[in-house]
């Protein structure tokens, strides 16, 4: 167990490394923060460009200004934003738990939709309700994450007024952005739980704890469902990564203050203290949220235990 | 009816079973009496195993319907019928006072629970026991059915056990309620012969001490003569006969009966032959039973000629666990020294259980495994030192035919492409036209018709797609077929034909066969010599007479005294064998002794014991 979590930190150091190395290097072709920053100034000479550039440390060789921002993750200073100078650590804080409650709300209330949906409809296979359930799962996977969201502001907020329409403040502003998010991913959960069931429900082991005289509930979800946590696991992992990538276009829409509005923000402006380190903390949010599937494989599975 | 006759436990009548209106048992009646085991003997779609599952009423889950009949069980509460019980008042009934165990021991566990736990579901759920309570009568229940150290193996997986320890476990469960009624569905097919005998021990010891009736489900003529009291047969989803078992040994009425106790080959039915024996059959066409075939012997080894193939000292090994720095800690020793030559025309087999080496034998000399260490030779050049073009032709010129045909065959493909494919491979025969008049002559040769080269293997049935397998072994014009558990996999008439087809072809056309197997009773019916493997060492190797009728080295003994005899009254008393087959897995630096081997017999050797 040592050995593999040492061999996972460094695999955990080294995607760190490759990813805001990449972002850093190509951020930097976008164009001048300094351009941007003294465009409400007026009238600029190219003296005052420098003088900016050299405030902000963007006379330095890249390494160099690579090699500072890596010298401050180890004492957690991302250094301070190009636009007012808040500490970038400050954003973060305030932006991460925005985006976690989305990420984990929207994810939770998937699982626990598409468990019970996806058995229903493995054990009912062919028939109406396996029928049912697999057209609106495929209604919902056609939606663009975006148009569904805009569709929800149309009739919730517009039209029906129950709902406002952006921003954080409050639970009622919560439901849109996480149901938005929640909708897509039962789609496709839906589908995984049916087809793992589906595979599992065909084992002999299935067909001997009938043979115990167990009830059904205790068939599907005790003795099934436990053998279907395997590919279930490995593919919420893979998801989370879409599922951050899903949430930065939701954010925007919503103006939900998480990580994906600052990230957009961050590009737009060239900032980049603010988006390096953005990136270096979705990243190691997947990064941890793989290792948690490598552990719960354990966890589930005896079988990789003992391994 | 006499007045000694017990009442029944069970009564089927006239039950008929179907799965989306096709009918799989029609009209099927029999009864079942406490204390007493009735066979069910059939082929694969006989119907036995749905007939099981209906008494379950599992069958339900599948899609089964009983549109006639009824199955009367008369339990605690008094007679019912089970066709008509609702599906509250089966689980009542199902694992309480009718259990089942199933063929599969390695898939009938589910492999995420502890041993202890699943024992103990079945005693919280109808003997209303604590967990603490249920875990000591699974304690108790393990020992019963003679697992060592139960205590520590209720914390262990499935996985952490071998077939025989989980068809054990399985037996506690099924019996953890002493129901009044077990049925066993092939309980010991999927099992090596000295593990049957141990399982099959075990049933009918507890079957004594706890009174209970068995329905016992298989396709083993040698198992129904040592389990049975009664037997049913059944065809084509009905039944043809029923009778003692006695009788239906010697007596056998229906013609279907006739033809599959011709089929089963019984060891020592060769005793006193010199050479293999091809034996007619009796076939059942159209309903009815047509002889085929005469006897002929099978003399076709040259042993005056140079041998075709020739393995020296060959040690095959594989690591099978890694430390952290990826350095091996474990390997598996799947061939220690075995040296043995093929010449143009044997059959030699190699028998032997699971982890005996036999098959990496096989998949060493096709070059699918890599030899750790020794030499083999075909055509006298050592495969080593071949250039790429040689390797070509070794592989043109040894075949294999594997156990499942249905999985060697591309379902995407027609099985004239199949079989044309080797003939492209290698340049054999040039020209569409030529080539697929080669086909048509392939396939009549192994017993189908040119017709079927347009068909996919789904369209065919488990012996003819075998067929097809060596239909297109033989486009290659091989020299050398190495058949691992070609036959295993076949129904026992099935397996007689091709047993036939086998020593047929390896007379037309000289074939040698490197016959792979774990039932003796196939081996000594086919092969001119034999060598027996334990633990990736031979163990006696000889002509087939000196090892089957002088076995000279224990295990062999042990071997053919474990294989049912399919003969009602002999052999039921045999002594117990007891231990599990030890795994091949040794630690590295712990390598095992080669035994050195003695020459008792001219061309009869013998491993002797260090």
């Amino acid at each position: 167990m040592a050995g593999f979590l040492i061999k996972r930190f460094l695999q955990a150091v080294f995607v760190v490394f490759v990813v805001t190395l990449t972002v850093s290097y190509a951020i930097r072709f976008t164009g001048d923060p300094a351009l941007m920053l003294a465009q409400g100034a007026g009238s600029v000479t190219e003296e005052d460009l420098v003088r900016i550039r050299e405030g902000l440390g963007l006379n330095q060789p890249f390494l160099a200004q690579y090699f500072d921002f890596i010298k401050g993750l180890f004492t957690l200073d991302f250094g301070r934003s190009f636009l007012g100078g808040t500490p970038v650590s400050q954003l973060i804080a305030s932006a991460l738990p925005a985006t976690m409650l989305l990420a984990f709300a929207s994810l939770i209330v998937s699982i626990a939709i598409s468990i019970p949906l996806g058995i229903r409809a493995a054990v009912a296979r062919g028939k109406w309700a396996d029928q049912t359930i697999r057209i609106l799962s495929l209604i919902g996977l056609s939606f663009p994450n975006f148009w569904l969201a805009i569709m929800l502001v149309l009739l919730f907020s517009i039209v029906l007024k129950w709902l406002p329409p952006s921003g954080m403040d409050g639970f009622a502003s919560f439901i849109m952005p996480a149901l938005t998010m929640g909708i897509i991913l039962t789609a496709t959960n839906v589908r995984l739980v049916r087809t793992a069931m589906l595979e599992t429900l065909q084992s002999q082991y299935i067909m001997v704890a009938r043979a115990k005289g167990l009830s059904e509930s205790k068939v599907l979800y005790k003795h099934a469902l436990r053998n279907c946590a395997i590919p279930l696991i490995t593919y919420f992992g893979l998801q989370f990564g879409g599922l951050l990538g899903g949430i930065v276009v939701v954010e925007l829409v919503f103006n939900w203050p998480g990580m994906g509005t600052l990230a957009f923000d961050a590009v737009a402006s060239r900032d980049y203290p603010v988006l390096q380190a953005v990136i270096t903390v979705l990243s190691l949010m997947i990064v941890f949220v793989n290792l948690l599937v490598d552990i719960a494989y354990g966890l589930v599975d005896p079988r990789i235990r003992t391994e | 009816m006499t007045v000694d006759t017990p009442a029944p436990l069970l009564a089927v009548e006239k039950l008929s079973v179907a799965f989306n209106g096709n009918p799989v048992v029609e009209d099927l009646s029999f009864t079942v009496t406490p204390g007493r085991t009735l066979a069910i003997v059939g082929e694969s779609g006989s119907g036995k195993s749905v007939t099981s599952l209906s008494i379950m009423r599992l069958a339900d889950m599948m899609g089964g319907q009983f549109p006639t009949g009824r199955i009367l069980f008369f339990g605690k509460d008094g007679e019912i019928d089970l066709t008509a019980a609702p599906q509250k008042t089966m689980r009542a009934i199902r694992g309480k006072e009718i259990a089942m165990i199933f063929q599969e021991p390695m898939t009938s566990l589910n492999p995420v629970f502890t041993i202890g736990d699943q024992v103990a579901e079945v005693l919280m759920l109808h003997e209303k026991m604590t967990k603490a309570e249920a875990l000591a009568e699974t304690r108790r229940l393990l020992d019963m059915v003679r697992l060592p150290d139960s205590a520590e193996l209720i914390g262990r997986y499935p996985h952490q056990l071998s077939g025989g320890m989980r068809q054990r476990v399985m037996i506690a469960m099924a019996l953890a309620c002493r129901p009044k009624l077990l049925i066993a569905d092939e309980p010991t097919t999927a099992l090596d012969v000295t593990i049957q005998a141990q399982i099959l021990t075990i049933i009918r010891d507890l079957q004594k001490e706890l009174g209970m009736a068995v329905i016992f489900i298989t396709h083993d003529m040698g198992v129904v003569a040592e389990m049975a009291d009664d037997v049913v047969v059944m065809w084509k989803g009905r039944k043809v006969e029923e009778g003692p078992v006695g009788e239906i040994f010697t007596a056998p009425k229906h013609p279907y009966t006739q033809t599959l106790l011709s089929a089963v080959p019984k060891l020592g039915s060769m005793a006193g032959e010199e050479f293999p024996k091809r034996l007619p059959l009796t076939v059942m066409v159209d309903g009815e039973p047509k002889r085929v075939g005469d006897v002929h012997i099978q003399r076709t080894a040259r042993y005056e000629t140079a041998p075709i193939l020739s393995v020296r000292d060959l040690v095959t090994r594989f690591d099978v666990r890694k430390n952290l720095f990826g350095k091996a800690t474990h390997r598996v020793h799947a061939i220690e020294n075995v040296s043995f030559d093929i010449f143009p025309g044997e059959t030699l087999a190699l028998v032997g259980e699971s982890g005996s080496g036999k098959s990496t034998i096989g998949r060493t000399i096709q070059q699918l495994q890599a030899a750790t260490s020794g030499e083999i030779l075909f055509g006298g050049l050592p495969v080593s030192a071949m250039s790429y073009a040689e390797r070509q032709r070794l592989k043109q010129e040894i075949q294999y035919i594997f156990q499942d045909p249905f999985a060697s065959l591309d379902p995407r493909k027609t099985v004239g492409f199949s079989i044309a494919e080797p003939i492209r491979t290698h340049g054999l025969i040039l020209g569409e036209k030529d080539i697929e008049k080669r086909v048509h002559e392939l396939l009549e040769r192994v017993g189908l018709t040119a017709a079927h080269a347009k068909r996919y293997p789904h369209e065919f049935s488990g012996g003819q797609r075998q067929r097809v397998c060596i239909a297109r072994a033989l486009a290659s014009r091989p020299k050398l077929i190495i058949a691992d558990e070609a036959l295993s996999a076949l129904d026992v008439s099935i397996q007689a034909q091709i047993i036939n087809l086998f020593m047929e072809l390896q007379e037309q056309e000289g074939l040698a066969y490197l016959f792979i197997s774990h039932d003796m009773a196939v081996v000594e019916r086919m092969s001119h010599r034999v060598a027996v493997l334990y633990l990736g060492q031979v163990m006696e190797f000889g002509s087939r007479a000196q090892v089957f009728e002088t076995p000279s080295h224990p295990y062999t003994r042990r071997l053919l005294s474990a294989v049912p005899v399919a003969e009602p009254r002999k052999g039921r008393e045999r002594a117990m064998l007891e231990g599990e087959i030890p795994s091949p897995i040794r630690r590295v630096g712990n390598e095992p002794a080669v035994l050195p081997r003695k020459e008792i017999a001219p061309g009869h050797f013998v491993a002797m014991d260090a």
